[in-house]
């Protein structure tokens, strides 16, 4: 199994503070790993900083092997933009297509036949002719995760996926994840609040706090004094 | 049926009808975008920054697009690249950069030539502004802008969406709001002549607004913003000429009566 990506150092700041400092941590092909910390320590700056919507102050983002940047796909935070944006359920899942289609303007069959092939996998092709804003959140979201796969065969992230969405739906949506990981063998990225799936899917943890963070598999992660002290707290 | 034999029997009145019609279709496309960015307000300063601009032209006495397409071009990059940064809020450089952009080019006006009749039409609209080689360039720069939206058309739709999952995922997000911006500039610079500082940002919004209450898919708002936009321009500029009123002001009302049926309309069909 080959290394996708490695980071060392990561320092990124929001207006002369530093926000995340000295983050390091490589993710291989099928790795499936969470981002916990507390509100605040920094987790969303840090995905954002290594997709390079924010500026590195220090540190490196390495793609390696064959992985390019046009291999990526995200799921980000839902933007207020979106809540009342007039756009089909499949005008949005293709748009992941776009850096798939290379220098030509318009999608060919090759990349509307990934859409619809997303939409199956998901279950959500009834939705194909909906409007995207009158979804409920977790149709929404998968919505975005079927664009997410129609950019990327290799590697995920997820921005708090889970966010506002009720129980059921929420270990719905977990299970999906799940799938894609294993089966597919797409490597998730995903920052969450929810520890006990974290421990449960997860095969790596990447804990940031203000001052020092920790990487390695989740083994390791229960050992360490980071780990203990985070679940007594939950546990509390 | 008269009254059309009768406005077409005028040059100027053909002429304003095709750079209309165009600059109508630009506008309403590019509308839908800078409405669902959250940058309508963009339009509207860029068109004071056109006014100032004009007015430097004319008392240069040059070709009025000379001028005012390169200082607009320049003033919508800075603007986008404002509301981006977010150090200081988009809204109010807006409105700093408008109302100096005003004050600049009447201060001029009056000094040199007094204020006239060429200020008046700046302001609301005329269809009598436009020389022969206007209409040709505005022809031009009107097609550019239908051809290059068309073509990335895609890309426009994705960044528009969710610029973050764009950028993320490999596409050059600044390059196509540089491309945006710079459509915007110049579809105002050509369509205020017509429409007037004051009003040619009703052009912009009102179709869009309009067709988001009915529609529902991007397309289908892309689409109907068009047709509405060009219809209503039509009306717009027939009304103005019958009743003598500049033809910005009766344009921009056309659109708000569209808008007020089509906000009748999503209500009885329940599209809220």
């Amino acid at each position: 199994m080959g290394i996708q990506l490695s980071c060392e150092n990561i320092t990124i700041a929001y207006e002369k503070t530093i926000v995340v400092k000295n983050i390091s941590f490589q993710i291989e092909q099928g790795d499936y790993m969470c981002i916990l910390g507390e509100n605040g320590a920094g987790k969303s700056t840090l995905l954002k900083g290594i997709l390079g919507l924010v500026p590195l102050i220090d540190g490196t983002v390495l793609l390696e092997g064959n992985m390019k940047k046009i291999d990526i796909g995200y799921l980000p935070q839902q933007t207020q933009i979106q809540k009342d944006f007039p756009a089909s359920v499949y005008e949005v899942v293709l748009s992941g297509c776009l850096n798939q289609k290379g220098k030509s303007f318009f999608y060919h069959a090759k990349e509307k036949e990934r859409a619809e092939y997303n939409l199956k996998r998901l279950g959500i092709e009834g939705l194909k002719k909906k409007s995207y804003r009158n979804l409920s959140g977790g149709q929404q979201q998968r919505v975005l995760l079927a664009r997410a796969l129609c950019a990327t065969d290799k590697i995920i992230f997820l921005d708090e996926p889970i966010s506002g969405l009720d129980p059921v739906v929420t270990t719905e949506f977990y299970q999906l994840i799940e799938k894609i990981n294993r089966e597919d063998k797409i490597s998730v990225v995903m920052i969450s609040h929810d520890i006990s799936t974290a421990l449960k899917s997860a095969n790596k943890i990447l804990h940031i706090k203000k001052e020092e963070s920790f990487f390695g598999t989740k083994a390791e992660y229960l050992k360490s004094d980071f780990g203990r002290e985070f679940i007594q707290n939950i546990e509390k | 049926m008269g009254l059309l034999k009768e406005i077409f029997s005028y040059g100027f009145m053909t002429r304003a009808f095709i750079v209309g019609g165009l600059v109508a279709l630009c506008a309403s496309l590019l509308g839908v975008i800078l409405v669902l960015k959250r940058y309508s307000m963009i339009g509207d300063g860029l068109s004071h920054v056109g006014f100032g601009a004009l007015s430097i032209a004319m008392v240069m006495n040059v070709a009025p697009l000379s001028i005012a397409v390169p200082v607009v071009v320049a003033a919508a990059f800075f603007l986008l690249r404002i509301s981006e940064n977010g150090k200081m809020k988009g809204d109010a450089a807006i409105g700093i950069i408008s109302s100096s952009a005003i004050a600049l080019g009447v201060t001029i006006t009056a000094l040199s030539s007094g204020m006239n009749a060429d200020v008046y039409s700046y302001m609301f609209g005329s269809v009598l502004s436009m020389g022969r080689e206007d209409v040709i360039l505005s022809i031009i720069l009107s097609i550019a802008v239908l051809t290059i939206f068309c073509l990335f058309y895609d890309k426009i739709f994705a960044i528009t969406f969710d610029e973050a999952f764009a950028k993320a995922t490999g596409t050059k997000v600044d390059f196509y709001n540089m491309l945006l911006a710079f459509l915007t500039a110049i579809t105002i610079v050509v369509g205020m002549r017509i429409m007037g500082t004051m009003l040619i940002s009703g052009l912009i919004i009102f179709p869009a607004l309009s067709s988001m209450r009915i529609f529902r898919s991007f397309k289908s708002v892309m689409l109907s913003a068009a047709i509405i936009s060009v219809c209503c321009f039509f009306i717009g500029i027939i009304i103005s000429y019958a009743w003598a009123i500049p033809t910005g002001a009766s344009i921009v009302l056309s659109n708000l009566g569209i808008f007020l049926i089509f906000v009748l309309l999503g209500k009885i069909l329940g599209r809220d």
